[in-house]
């Protein structure tokens, strides 16, 4: 076959893809960058906050240029039951610039730019149906009737996975416990507004987490992010815990709407745009074969997202593994290897940077959260009771110790046993 | 005072250019006609399948991508998913 057939072909041009395609172009490697929104970015979907680590790598002090929404300076994790929220409020100017706030319709389209100027071919608006194998080898892609060839193809398409499995590198189907359903509703508010009310100046911003009654109790959160003009609100929930107790998410959304800690935060505010998206996190127990013959996979399809309950993160990983999947098929390049042998270089790198390190050093965090559903209704609601003892005021209750407060409030939701061996899984697993 | 949105307001916010040819995602009526939990009725984000006449339906315009179906689904086959075709789908401003 006298086809014409370059470096390599990246499907998505998300965090991952767009990071390969610029590491690729930059070495002076031939790469065409393939994605099936019309416009780049408008099919991706993040919560959303980036940790600037892994990019900043690749684009030294990249959020002077690219547009990033805030620079999160205030960190907030509320336990909340149907009439309270209990908050830690962690606020410091030690966060520098270790994460910004999102959104990707316009981060994204920045970071394909960057891989098209240094070189890279974007063809936007052309959704990649099939990988075409010869002898078990992924030689190129399928778009329609076209079929493009390469040495390696960078498989990047999220976290619905569906091109790996083409490829023979995941056989199972996708397992609810390793997924979360994600929504989204974003909320235009004016600008002084919103920086009056969550306590910004200029270009800082706000995350919040949110554990129990948001999810009904079951594995899974909400979350608030500010943006420039806008404020991302919404909740994530495992599949698995859908299955189990039917509930809707697109009503969890409202109710997280409406709760009476988060209503007056974003009165007056205009809806905008609602979204969902899968996230996957399974941690390494979901991990498809990530290295075959002339393909790799990066980012959510490679299932490289950490949820510590405190910390979410996904765009990091897919931005090193994008990195990472890059460089490895430049060593491929350099030797004239594309097996998955040559390869090899990618998963090496994987398990030497913060990716696979951190996903294997927490690979209990997953089964953690999900085995652990005190944490997302009893907990909350000890809380609040032990604090409702503490601050409620009526001169006619016998006075009694905090310690004996815990104790009466504990009645019903949890034993001590359980307290104990809860706190003692999660120090191990989180 | 925050209202409660439905969800065809919801989706109404969204912008969506809709494949009038092809659905890129279809039911097996027979299959799902078999299932009893049919979790993808309270699971979908865009609560777009629906029981009309004891028959499972999806609409496909207001799809946004995610995928939570084909993944709650517990009869392999009955949902056949795919992405839109490209340029098509739903078109996310923020996102």
């Amino acid at each position: 076959m006298a086809e014409e057939r370059m470096d390599a072909i990246v499907v998505g041009a998300g965090p991952a893809g767009s990071a390969a395609a610029l590491t690729l172009a930059r070495a002076g490697a031939e790469v065409l960058l393939i994605d099936r929104a019309a416009t780049i970015g408008s099919k991706n979907m993040t919560g959303g906050r980036l940790y600037t680590h892994a990019l900043n790598r690749l684009v030294p002090g990249f959020w002077e240029q690219a547009p990033v929404e805030r620079r999160v300076t205030r960190e907030l994790v509320t336990f909340l039951t149907e009439e309270s929220a209990i908050s830690l409020d962690f606020k410091s100017r030690k966060f520098g610039q270790n994460s910004y706030t999102v959104l990707r319709a316009r981060f994204d389209p920045w970071l394909a730019g960057l891989a098209e100027e240094a070189g890279a071919m974007v063809a936007a608006g052309i959704r990649v149906d099939d990988l075409i194998l010869e002898n078990g080898r992924v030689v190129g892609v399928r778009c329609g009737e076209d079929e493009m060839y390469a040495n390696v193809v960078i498989i990047a398409e999220g976290a619905n996975c569906l091109l790996p499995r083409k490829a023979g590198l995941r056989t199972a189907e996708i397992d609810p416990k390793h997924v979360a359903t994600g929504v989204k509703t974003t909320i235009e508010l004016d600008r002084r507004v919103l920086e009056d009310r969550f306590q910004l100046r200029g270009g800082e911003g706000l995350a919040q987490l949110f554990v129990g009654s948001v999810t009904k109790g079951l594995p899974g959160g909400g979350f608030l992010y500010t943006n420039q003009e806008t404020v991302s609100l919404g909740l994530v929930i495992t599949v698995a815990g859908m299955v189990q107790n039917p509930v809707r998410p697109a009503d969890l959304m409202e109710a997280f709407k409406c709760h009476p800690a988060i209503a007056p935060l974003i009165e007056g505010g205009r809806p905008v745009e609602y979204s969902a998206h899968l996230v996957p996190e399974g941690g390494v127990a979901m991990m498809p074969q990530v290295t075959g013959d002339g393909v790799l996979v990066a980012g959510d399809a490679a299932g490289l997202v950490l949820n510590l309950g405190y910390v979410v993160r996904g765009m990091d990983f897919a931005i090193a593994s994008g990195i990472h999947a890059a460089e490895a098929a430049l060593e491929a390049k350099a030797a004239g290897d594309f097996s998955r042998a040559g390869l090899a270089g990618y998963e090496r790198r994987l398990h030497e940077s913060f990716v696979l390190k951190e996903l294997e050093f927490y690979r209990n965090a997953p089964h953690f959260i999900e085995s652990t559903p005190r944490m997302f209704g009893a907990y909350p609601a000890l809380i609040e009771g032990i604090l409702g003892r503490m601050f409620l005021v009526n001169g006619t209750t016998e006075p009694q110790h905090v310690l004996q407060a815990a104790m009466a409030e504990m009645q019903g939701k949890a034993s001590l046993w359980q307290l104990g061996t809860d706190a003692w899984k999660g120090v191990r697993a989180l | 005072m925050i209202k409660a949105l439905t969800i065809e307001d919801r989706l109404g916010l969204n912008k969506f250019v809709v494949d009038e040819e092809t659905a890129h995602i279809t039911v097996n009526s027979e299959m799902c006609a078999t299932c009893t939990a049919k979790p993808c009725t309270y699971a979908c984000p865009a609560l777009l399948y629906t029981v009309a006449d004891g028959q499972l339906k999806f609409d496909y315009a207001g799809c946004l991508e995610c995928g939570t179906c084909r993944v709650v689904c517990p009869k392999p086959g009955a949902i056949s998913w795919e992405y839109p075709q490209g340029t098509f789908g739903v078109q996310f401003r923020y996102g």
